[in-house]
């Protein structure tokens, strides 16, 4: 199946600044993609060349086959939803979301009926003739998706879409988000740096670091298996230990780590990392807390208490910093205790050779 | 990006623009300075250095403008500690009406202080019948009187900006520091002396230039005292062309070595740092006789400051040669007003300094926002020499942007940009574009800067072109700049004494220099009248101006 959205070798410099390097995605039609990734890592650049802003140094963005990497944004025919909603404050609500229709052409009570359309789609009914500065964040939120879904886009673009809203508005303003874009069936790019944004809203996840697409997935590879320890890191709660890789056992790895050995699983397509130095990426499900001749031996410093289980952070002998999640009465802070992998550990350690990061 | 192509020619056009009106006119009047007959020669710059006259206008020049610094801060300060930290009743209206000075034209200011002040003047008269003195009291001449005009009109700078940084203060400041125990005068010292310095470096440097080119004042009053503006307007009618040169290069270097000096833009003293938090709340007065003390001292300063123009009204309402010893006017008319529209000779000069300033603004506005909108584009490398040259007027006093305008337009050659304009309608207009582009500029600059980037670019991605985004959504938006922008530049081309006096025509005459000879043929109830049509004008332009502030601002 040919790709609706296509971005090949998508490539952008400031100055000196490598902004997006050779970046490469494809999505199919009405697929959601999220951009992840920390500030200044390039996901708002990806979003702007798609959108038309900038002009790529290099690479090639295709919708339905038609090359549009130099079509200007008044042609490109993608809706945006700026991260400050970049609503025009002299215009009333039912201007703004037929801004784009008048680009059209369209007027009278086309437009109108037009407008109304949009509106009800976002649950603001009624609404043409109040005011923008009038609304709530969470209203002037919807106005602009309504104003950029009004024209019929062929891709919608969010830019952090949810930064400007209240946390506690936040995942309800998300799942209605989820629902309007699922029913519109609009293929759509989001940027964010929350993790669970992504994975919420995301069919797929692309990872940026520096520019780089460092891995594209669903939320679930991601997770079982990163490619590296940034996306490890990034994706979900970890740690990292240095260990020593010993050699390949019958259905895994042997490593030392802290003067124990642990026999740990290979995830399927994983590389091999070769007998010497390693780092071990843990997630705190991974582990478990108890005494056992094969624990690494570590004093409780902290413990962060969420209802069912808590987080308990644990420096080892060594030196090392390990999360380890557990019942909340388990132990106390400043009690010495022992880890060790959990039963259920698959998916949850991952070997990467020690010059990785 | 694909609009740099158009981008760029519209900033070289700019530029070149820029280039022709203001730094080729001043860098050929440092040219000519140095010309003689017979090729280069220094003979002019030895004949100003060698004339203790021209040393001592220099001189002048230099300590009037230090002293006027001075002294308006002593007024100005004060008021604006006083207004913007205690709760005065009226303080409102009050804090309005001291600010009245800063939009009146400097020559109306100075003919409300000679009908107050001057040896026939209201006070001076007062005290004469009062006393039943023979001889008025004092002669309202020299440098005294220079002074005196300069700190009632300039003190507005002190007293706009510092008010302006004191509202910005953050109160959680003063709260903080308050909490850690400094007492008030500690608090004073530590936080709010510090956080007014940009305010105080900003106004000082306004106040030196504004003093330094000062040209009605030192004209009127001056006397046999002569600082560098006048002496430059008398060396031209004596015919010395090329020492005026060499004077105006003098007084445009002295310009720019205070500007160098201080570096400091008064740009960022108003800013104040950017706010957040509340402003400090007025401290209010409760003992009744402290409030009453401090009500009459605010009120009776002002009334102080606005005597001269209420002074002017009044003089304008006088029938011609009937007020000569009385305390008050013995008579009232309205005659001087009639004649102002009904005699088409009086009239001319009104129409002409309307459609004079008229056009010097639509021109100003179109110059700035086309240089505000090319430099937030950020589209090419000739963004700084457009802020630069955008600017530079500011630094060069009138007189110095006078004589540069007429030098390049008095000759025909049209190759190197110089026309025949002296004598013709379009000399003024363009001087007072000239003059207009960097207060202009710096208020639209200020809306473009405000507005936020995105908003021209969800425009783009809604399918609007560059024509549509910019009819629709910029301009809309930056309307309360615009009007900020053109209020200002109307209210100065309107007002403006010192580059018309050099550059006018009998047809092209504007109010200024009618007010001037009005006084001159002894018509004082005309002249005084014309200046109140001057103030009200003024000041309704500028109360449109800033009228649409506020309105229509970019959402949170």
């Amino acid at each position: 199946m040919t790709p609706f959205l296509a971005v090949e070798g998508l490539t952008k410099r400031f100055d000196r600044v490598v902004a997006a390097e050779n970046v490469t995605l494809s999505l199919t039609r009405g697929e959601m993609l999220a951009l992840l990734g920390p500030s200044g890592s390039g996901k708002t650049t990806v979003l702007r060349l798609l959108a038309g802003f900038e002009t790529p140094d290099a690479g090639r963005i295709q919708v339905e086959g038609e090359d549009v990497t130099t079509v200007e944004p008044v042609h490109r025919r993608f809706g945006m939803v700026f991260q400050h909603y970049a609503l025009f404050p002299h215009l009333d609500v039912g201007r703004n979301v037929g801004f784009g229709l008048e680009s059209l052409g369209m007027k009278g009570p086309e437009l109108a009926e037009r407008v109304a359309r949009a509106l009800a789609l976002v649950d603001l009914t009624g609404l043409e003739r109040r005011r923008i500065d009038q609304l709530s964040g969470g209203q002037q939120q919807r106005v602009a998706l309504a104003r950029a879904l009004a024209p019929e886009p062929r891709v919608l673009l969010l830019d952090e879409p949810l930064s400007n809203l209240d946390p506690t508005l936040r995942e309800r303003t998300r799942g209605e988000i989820r629902e309007l874009i699922r029913r519109v069936g609009i293929t759509t790019v989001l940027v964010t740096h929350e993790q669970d944004e992504a994975f919420d809203l995301g069919d797929r996840v692309a990872v940026l670091r520096s520019g780089k697409l460092e891995q594209v997935g669903t939320p679930d590879e991601l997770y079982a298996a990163p490619v590296n320890p940034f996306v490890g890191g990034f994706v979900g709660r970890s740690s990292i230990v240095p260990v020593t890789v010993l050699g390949p056992t019958s259905w895994g790895t042997r490593i030392a780590v802290e003067g124990v050995e642990w026999e740990i699983e290979r995830p399927a397509g994983h590389p091999v990392v070769l007998p010497g130095p390693a780092l071990l990426l843990v997630r705190p499900e991974a582990l478990r807390l108890g005494d056992d001749p094969q624990a690494i031996a570590g004093r409780v410093t902290t413990r962060r208490f969420t209802g069912p289980s808590s987080y308990f952070t644990v420096v080892t002998a060594g030196g090392a910093t390990i999360e380890v999640v557990a019942p909340p009465a388990a132990v106390q802070p400043g009690e010495r205790v022992g880890i060790l992998p959990s039963r259920r550990a698959a998916g949850g350690l991952h070997l990467f050779p020690a010059d990785a990061v | 990006m694909r609009r740099a192509h158009s981008g760029s020619l519209g900033a070289a056009l700019l530029l070149a623009l820029l280039l022709w009106l203001v730094l080729y006119p001043l860098a050929l009047v440092l040219v000519e300075g140095l010309r003689g007959p017979e090729g280069w020669t220094l003979a002019h710059v030895r004949e100003f250095v060698s004339r203790p006259t021209e040393l001592r206008a220099l001189w002048g020049s230099l300590w009037i403008s230090l002293a006027s610094v001075a002294l308006a801060a002593l007024i100005g300060i004060p008021l604006a500690l006083l207004l913007a930290r205690y709760d005065l009743p009226g303080g409102r209206v009050l804090g309005g009406l001291v600010a009245l000075p800063a939009v009146l034209p400097p020559l109306v200011g100075v003919v409300a202080f000679l009908f107050l002040y001057g040896e026939t003047g209201f006070i001076p008269l007062l005290l004469m019948w009062l006393f039943g003195l023979e001889e008025p009291p004092w002669r309202l001449q020299g440098p005294g009187a220079i002074l005196l005009v300069h700190a009632y009109s300039m003190y507005v700078y002190f007293y706009l900006l510092v008010r302006a940084a004191l509202v910005s203060l953050d109160a959680s400041q003063l709260e903080a520091a308050a909490s850690l125990g400094a007492g008030r005068w500690r608090s004073f010292r530590t936080v709010v002396i510090p956080h007014l310095r940009p305010a105080l470096a900003g106004a000082a440097l306004l106040t030196f230039m504004t003093a330094l080119g000062s040209f009605s004042a030192p004209y009127v009053f001056g006397g046999g005292f002569r600082v560098m503006p006048t002496q430059i307007v008398a060396t031209r009618l004596n015919g010395e062309d090329q020492l005026a040169m060499v004077q105006t290069a003098s007084l445009a270097a002295m310009a720019l070595l205070a500007l160098l000096l201080f570096r400091s833009d008064p740009r960022e003293a108003v800013g104040g740092g950017g706010r957040k938090g509340a402003g400090p709340t007025r401290i209010a007065i409760r003992r009744p006789l402290a409030r009453l003390l401090a009500g009459v001292a605010g009120w009776g300063l002002a009334t102080l400051l606005l005597l001269p123009h209420l002074t002017l009204v009044l003089v304008s309402f006088v029938p011609v040669g009937t007020w000569t010893t009385e305390p008050l006017p013995p008579a009232y008319t309205l005659e001087n007003y009639a004649t102002l529209v009904l005699d088409p000779v009086r009239l001319r000069p009104l129409l002409n300094s309307l459609w004079l300033a008229t056009v010097a603004t639509v021109a100003a506005v179109a110059v700035a926002l086309a240089g505000a909108l090319l430099r937030a584009r950020r589209a090419t490398g000739a963004r700084r020499a457009i802020e630069g040259l955008l600017a530079l007027p500011w630094a060069v006093p009138g007189t110095v942007f006078a004589i540069a305008l007429a030098t390049v337009f008095s000759v025909r050659e049209p190759l190197a940009g110089r026309f025949v304009l002296v004598g013709t309608l379009w000399i003024l207009p363009i001087a007072y574009l000239v003059r207009n582009l960097p207060i202009t500029s710096r208020a639209i600059s200020a809306g473009v800067r405000a507005l936020d980037p995105s908003l021209d670019e969800a425009a783009a991605s809604l399918g609007a072109g560059r024509r549509r985004a910019l009819l629709r959504v910029t301009l809309p938006l930056l309307r309360p700049a615009l009007l900020a922008g053109a209020s200002l530049a109307f209210v100065t081309a309107f007002g403006d004494f010192v580059t018309s006096i050099m550059l006018y025509t009998y047809d092209t005459r504007p109010i200024s220099l009618e007010i001037l000879s009005s006084l001159r043929q002894a018509d004082v109830g005309v002249a005084a009248a014309y200046g109140v049509v001057l103030m009200l004008v003024s000041g309704a332009v500028f109360a449109l101006g800033s009228g649409g502030q506020g309105r229509g601002g970019t959402p949170g």
